[in-house]
């Protein structure tokens, strides 16, 4: 159990907090994206009454301490609260201290960041360009499908790996609303944070910090490359 | 009708646009002074923005109609639109937009691709991104991209205005061709007289949302009050008449085409064009110079015969003199109002103008 810090075999425990952050980190993240885009589309493209409102909504986890965050989510969906009551009396589906609800906070958690790139994005493209289809023969849905959202993929890319990112580090709100359970709640950053709390945890801690940089480095990779093939598709070989 | 008619009532904060208009087979040209709702007008025809008023038909077939509720997507109109900043799709290849809009076109073709290649010089640019394109070959992709999508009328905004004048020269021939060889309405809105003058075949002055006048080219873009319109302030100080002429003869010994203005002359270098070729001119007023008898023993070749319609100081120590050839035909004169007073110049006089340079508006 108390292996060397370099040993390249992991122990389960850490298998399994490292397929839990990979877990509830790619499913929070490509489960938000579909909002992510339409609420940027809608704050970078449309004007309405309570823009500003939504705006403020879209930002706040960021702002919020996560705590709060993850004591909300638990008041709404928890066992007792009236989505989480709803959601389990109507389709027998539950939030509560399991591993989608750990992917509910890091969705929550990262999707300013990711509303904010994409929004970006959006706002770079002229929408001219879509007048420019409609009047080809594209109707509105071809038009956002064959132009614009070619041109916003890059902002799509970092956006993603941003919403990700922050789910790897999520730790207040998801031990706050689904709690330190291992193998079901307990992702690296709070594996990290039990092993500092054992007398002997150390060189647990370590290698759990070591496995935090691997997976963040992969990530930061793999969407380099991603925005770099996205850019050159839209710009075309030099 | 064939052809395009409308009326179509628009308001935006202070602006009102107010227009009724139509526009037969043949270019027609709209112009008017920056904020006189041009684009507008061209967004409403193609269905991109939503008139508060008022109906489109086109070739007997209703295109919008606020009455009725009436609003056909843009993209079931088949109107073909060329905007100024060429809005290539960045991500695609020269070939990949020029096929965009074939692709969803949903009747047949006017022009083949061939055709349209070779009529806008684009086979050396297939491969290419927008991004590695100048101003006026993306300008002329644009164009090609609308012509493939089967369009039944044309509406170009300013398509040259964001080129400087050599790539602007560099395209004009293009567009003309264009013109020429597929017979298609096309609605071109333009700030420069020059270029409506070269083009189109009439004309529309747009003025703070309305009409303020319609008609043949040189008939309206003639009138004074259009031409401050149009100009501001740098037409007053440079006014130029709009003459229509037909080419007479051709002098291959001399290297000159004689054109005629109804009774009068005006000799050119040789132009390659047929006898008979209705050409219009551009002739300022400072290329213009006056004698009260028949001049003798000079240089300048194009000398005419006309009577002094009026008489217009402009200030400075200058005045206009408009000048009648005989029927619709006119030539304006810019000279000291000194020289006025020291020939007696007046109404209805009859004086030789001494056309010093003429500047060919189209037919090339």
């Amino acid at each position: 159990m108390s292996g060397t810090l370099f040993s390249l075999s992991l122990s389960p425990a850490e298998a399994q907090a490292l397929w839990l952050s990979l877990k509830t980190g790619l499913v929070g993240t490509g489960l938000s994206l579909p909002f992510g885009i339409a609420v940027a589309w809608l704050l970078a493209r449309r004007d309405f009454r309570g823009k500003v409102l939504a705006d403020g909504l879209v930002h706040l986890p960021l702002v919020l301490p996560p705590v709060v965050t993850g004591y909300v989510l638990l008041l709404l969906f928890g066992h007792n609260g009236p989505i989480g009551h709803w959601l389990e009396s109507w389709f027998g589906f539950s939030f509560a201290f399991n591993w989608k609800g750990a992917a509910l906070a890091s969705a929550i958690m990262g999707f300013p960041l990711m509303v904010r790139a994409i929004r970006l994005s959006f706002e770079a493209v002229d929408p001219k360009l879509e007048s420019a289809a409609r009047t080809l023969g594209a109707s509105k849905a071809d038009a956002f499908i064959s132009i614009t959202l070619p041109l916003i993929l890059p902002g799509i890319i970092a956006g993603s790996l941003l919403g990700f990112a922050r789910a790897l580090g999520e730790f207040g709100a998801t031990i706050t609303f689904v709690a330190n359970i291992p193998g079901e709640t307990q992702t690296l950053p709070i594996a990290l944070y039990s092993a500092l709390q054992l007398p002997d945890g150390e060189i647990r801690a370590l290698r759990f910090v070591l496995l935090s940089l691997l997976l963040a480095a992969g990530a930061l990779l793999a969407s380099e490359y991603l925005a770099r093939a996205a850019q050159k598709r839209i710009r075309g070989r030099a | 009708m064939n052809g395009l008619s409308l009326s179509l009532q628009r308001r935006v904060d202070a602006f009102t646009l107010d227009v009724t208009l139509e526009a037969p087979s043949g270019v027609t040209g709209i112009i008017g002074p920056s904020g006189a709702g041009k684009s507008m007008l061209l967004q409403m025809i193609a269905g991109l923005v939503h008139p508060d008023q008022g109906h489109v038909i086109f070739d007997g077939e209703s295109l919008s109609d606020a009455t009725m509720r009436r609003f056909i997507a843009p993209e079931h109109r088949r109107i073909g639109y060329v905007f100024q900043d060429a809005l290539l799709f960045p991500h695609l290849s020269v070939a990949q937009n020029l096929d965009y809009g074939a692709a969803r076109r949903t009747s047949g073709q006017c022009v083949s691709r061939d055709e349209v290649i070779d009529l806008l010089g684009l086979g050396a640019l297939l491969a290419r991104r927008p991004h590695h394109l100048s101003g006026g070959e993306a300008q002329r992709v644009s164009i090609g991209r609308a012509l493939l999508s089967a369009p039944r009328l044309l509406l170009m905004d300013e398509p040259l205005s964001s080129l400087d004048p050599r790539r602007r020269a560099d395209i004009m021939p293009f567009i003309e061709a264009l013109h020429r060889r597929l017979d298609l309405p096309i609605l071109y809105v333009s700030h420069n007289i020059d270029e409506i003058a070269r083009l189109a075949d009439r004309v529309v002055v747009l003025n703070e949302g309305r009409v303020a006048a319609s008609g043949g080219v040189a008939g309206v873009l003639n009138q004074p009050e259009m031409q401050r319109l149009i100009l501001g302030d740098d037409g007053a100080g440079d006014p130029a008449a709009i003459v229509e002429a037909t080419v007479a003869a051709h002098d291959t010994a001399h290297h000159s085409t004689s054109l005629s203005l109804g009774a009068a002359r005006i000799n050119l270098p040789l132009l390659p064009l047929e006898v008979g070729t209705i050409v219009r001119l551009r002739i300022h007023a400072r290329d213009v110079a006056i004698a009260t008898e028949p001049p003798r023993h000079i240089s300048i070749q194009n000398i005419i015969e006309a009577h002094i319609s009026a008489i217009a100081p402009t200030g400075g120590g200058q005045c206009d003199i408009t000048l009648s050839l005989g029927g619709v035909h006119m030539l304006k004169a810019r000279i000291t109002a000194n020289a006025q007073e020291t020939l007696g110049l007046h109404d209805g006089m009859k004086v030789w103008a001494l056309v010093k340079s003429v500047a060919l508006a189209s037919g090339t």
